[in-house]
């Protein structure tokens, strides 16, 4: 009966969301006041039904209910509770059903945070955001229901998948759906601009923060991803090109270029309508991206049950939502009056740079996703684009764009006298030259030429990121407390990419990976630290049996570590599954992992040295971190307590703020 | 020609330049990097490059997997019930990996159509079948009919 509720839960949120796309957008066309008030309430109606119909899946998580198919496919009674929640979006229907969750979440939000917005534009914005969630649950309903009954019901479940059983995969999948779901935030408020045929610099105001907030959880997510694949089931490796980091990482290049050509439309008044393109083009890409990991065409850990049908209907929906904002785009954005010019050496020349670079990454990056569907759609053979490819063509537009971003950061609006640049670029040059060469040399004693030029860029971006507050620091005058918050997110996230090109540059040339044929006794020497392969022994969890290595890691001498790596085998699925072992810290990472017992009592072992690997993920989450400090700067939250002051002087004050 | 038109001139030659090249490497790299797959009735059938790699695909004859006791290296016959192709690596094995399973190797061919793989694939899930070892599959199902 419960799951019934459930399902009758979505029909009725459908229902509101119905109701939400279609007549606040007709309210908003005819001037209707009444028409456009309905739109708040049929968000927040959708929202409560949504979470109902959720938490009913949850819970019928929590109780076994093995009558439910999608229960009784991914959960079983054995499973940790915690588990048990994740395995709610472990699959298609789920996942589904937590991508409607969020976009009804971001919806809710929308409509609570957006009563100093004109009535007219946030009925389309919530109008556009029906759209999409109207698409999304019909998707569902039709295709894939979560709800649908088993007769009978099973008497155990088949369980979760052993390798979506860690920590980081409970937290992974709903992050990055908060990414990639609040993409369609800045998408709306790109339609109702488009609808309205008018866009001011407030429009930049009011939609940057919510870009900045659906670029936060997307770094964070695909940060999660890529941590989870480097233990539990890279081998080691951090990031693979596989369609389907490809996804999630091409929204997040498009995210980026907008949450930059979003600062120029703010203070400047330009780019606008190439800042609505890429609005649109961002939301596109998630959903292309939720089309690639559905259909079943990609081959892939994350690529669930295919079934052409739903591939069909993402499609479909992916061409009415992405066609449509295009085609109105195609008919209005000419009207997008430019207000003014800049100098070829300005801020704004960077920032058009950083776009061009950035979307050219994203473009090369989707040549290399898609060609093999193409490819295998005109029955031409079946083939696939390797690695080396996509490291080539993502290195070519972010080498310079690394190098330019330095200079961005000091750069002027307007126009920048060029003495005044070299002036000031002087010091983060030096600094980048000398740690950047030294530093490797020293602490590894030989580096190739690529690894220096990464060294040097990676300091560099640092070097740029912390000039101007370690010179007001020095200064001793109490003007590091005058930089505002936005300029401290700006820096703070560019100290982030400096010390993720650092990590990367370092692991990439530093690692030390070795596959070796080891039994109980022997030892070895990687890296400076000296091995010993102990002994294995079997151990019992609670819903698998595994065996287990115990490695002593000695440095001079030293116990440094015990490592217990294991292979295990979960009793439902009978599917084996590595654990490695990590010994992780801010300089290295030892990875040690059981590979196949080879007879004799001897293993196949990886044992991997990675060098400031930590640096990676941290570099991303000091990325997030200056995003949550510049979507909390005060002009954004002024604006909601100052609704009434008039654009006149909001643009007076723009001047002052960087 | 001014001093500032020759400085434009230069400038604009060095981007066009960069850009030319960036985009020459791109095509390069892409070029080299496509992985062909192959079944092993093309593979029989000759249709596989010689000294380069591709991708091979099938399922894992029962039985056919051997190793010297202690030693990495494995060895093992892929088929798609049509033709079959013994194959050699030396390595770790995905977990996944086993006899009657579905699986995909890259690596290249040897003189006598024996194959030496780099890296072996298998899926994250038991049921789980690689698209294109389930067509190759179907599509030697359907010569045998014939």
């Amino acid at each position: 009966m419960i799951p019934e509720l459930g399902q009758l839960s979505l029909v009725l949120a459908l229902c509101l969301a119905t109701v939400q796309a279609t007549l606040p957008l007709l309210g908003a066309a005819q001037g209707r006041a009444d028409l456009m008030a309905l739109a708040r309430p049929a968000a927040a109606g959708q929202f409560v039904f949504v979470i109902a119909a959720f938490l009913i899946l949850v819970q019928a998580f929590l109780v076994n209910d093995f009558s439910v198919l999608y229960v009784a496919t991914n959960s079983n009674s054995a499973l940790p509770v915690a588990y048990k929640v994740a395995a709610v979006w472990s699959a298609h229907e789920g996942s589904l059903l937590l991508w409607i969750a969020i976009l009804s979440g971001w919806t809710f939000a929308v409509a609570a945070g957006s009563r100093h917005l004109p009535d007219v534009f946030a009925s389309r914005v919530l109008g556009v955001l029906g759209i999409v969630s109207v698409g999304v649950m019909l998707f569902t309903l039709l295709t894939s229901n979560p709800f649908a009954r088993l007769q009978p019901a099973a008497f155990e479940g088949n369980d979760l998948n052993p390798l979506l059983q860690d920590p980081a995969l409970v937290m992974h999948p709903p992050i990055l759906y908060a990414g990639y779901v609040g993409l369609a935030v800045p998408f709306g408020f790109a339609v109702a601009a488009l609808l309205s045929a008018q866009l001011s610099q407030e429009w930049a105001r009011w939609t940057r923060p919510w870009t900045i907030g659906a670029w936060i959880f997307l770094t964070i997510g695909i940060a999660l991803g890529s941590w989870w694949a480097y233990y539990e089931l890279g081998w080691g490796g951090w990031w693979f090109w596989d369609p389907v980091e490809n996804a999630s990482f091409m929204p997040w290049l498009a995210a980026t270029a907008l949450i930059h050509s979003l600062a120029v439309t703010e203070r400047r008044g330009i780019f606008k309508s190439w800042t609505l393109l890429l609005a649109i083009t961002a939301f596109s890409l998630s959903l292309l991206g939720t089309f690639l990991v559905r259909s079943g065409i990609l081959i892939s850990v994350h690529a669930f049950a295919s079934d052409p049908a739903r591939g069909l209907f993402i499609l479909v929906l992916l061409s009415v939502i992405s066609g449509g904002a295009l085609i109105l785009y195609a008919i209005r954005a000419h009207r997008m009056n430019q207000d003014g010019g800049f100098q070829p050496l300005s801020r704004e020349s960077f920032l058009l740079l950083n776009n061009i670079l950035l979307m050219l990454a994203a473009g090369l990056i989707l040549i290399g996703t898609l060609y093999p569907l193409f490819v295998d759609a005109l029955g031409m053979g079946k083939l696939s684009v390797g690695p080396p490819y996509f490291n080539l063509v993502f290195l070519l537009p972010t080498l310079p764009l690394v190098f330019l971003m330095g200079v961005g950061m000091h750069s002027f609006w307007r126009t920048m006298p060029k003495s005044v640049l070299v002036k000031r670029l002087k010091i983060p040059i030096i600094l980048a030259l000398l740690f950047g060469i030294s530093f490797p040399l020293a602490v590894f004693g030989r580096a190739t030429i690529l690894t220096l030029v990464g060294c040097v860029a990676g300091m560099w971006v640092v070097a740029a990121a912390m000039l101007e507050p370690a010179q007001r620091l020095i200064k001793g005058d109490g003007s590091i407390l005058k930089i505002r918050r936005s300029q401290w997110g700006m820096m703070v996230a560019h100290l982030g990419v400096g010390i993720f090109i650092l990590g990367v540059t370092v692991t990439s040339s530093y690692s030390i990976e070795t596959d070796q044929a080891r039994a109980p006794g022997d030892s070895w020497e990687l890296a400076g630290y000296q091995f010993v392969f102990r002994s294995t022994r079997d151990v019992i969890g609670p819903n698998y049996q595994a065996v287990e290595g115990e490695f002593e890691v000695r440095k001079d001498g030293r116990l440094l570590t015990v490592l217990t790596p294991q292979k295990r085998v979960y009793r439902v699925q009978q599917s084996p599954m590595t654990e490695a072992a990590i010994q992780s810290g801010l300089r290295q990472d030892i990875f040690i992992a059981l590979g196949d017992s080879l007879g004799g009592g001897a293993w196949s072992l990886r044992v991997q040295y990675k060098p400031l690997i930590r640096f990676i993920w941290l570099g991303a989450l000091i990325m997030a971190l200056g995003g949550i400090l510049a979507a909390s700067d005060i002009r954004y939250r002024r604006q909601k307590q100052n609704q009434s002051q008039s654009s006149h002087d909001i643009d007076g004050s723009v001047a002052e703020i960087i | 020609m001014t001093p500032r038109r020759q400085q434009r001139m230069v400038l604009i030659a060095i981007v066009f330049s960069g850009v030319a090249v960036s985009a020459g490497l791109a095509l390069k790299a892409f070029q080299e990097n496509l992985l062909f797959f192959f079944s092993p009735t093309q593979v029989e059938a000759g249709e596989a490059p010689d000294s380069r790699n591709f991708r091979l695909g099938g399922m894992v004859v029962p039985g056919s997997i051997t190793r010297d006791t202690g030693s990495m290296t494995i060895n093992f016959v892929v088929t798609d019930y049509a033709h079959s192709i013994p194959v050699q690596y030396t390595g770790v094995l995905p977990d996944l990996f086993g006899e009657g399973q579905g699986v995909v190797v890259r690596g290249q061919l040897g003189e006598t159509n024996n194959f030496f793989a780099e890296e072996v694939l298998a899926k994250h899930d038991e049921n789980y079948m690689p698209p294109e070892v389930a067509e190759a599959l179907a599509q030697s199902e359907k010569a045998r009919e014939l």
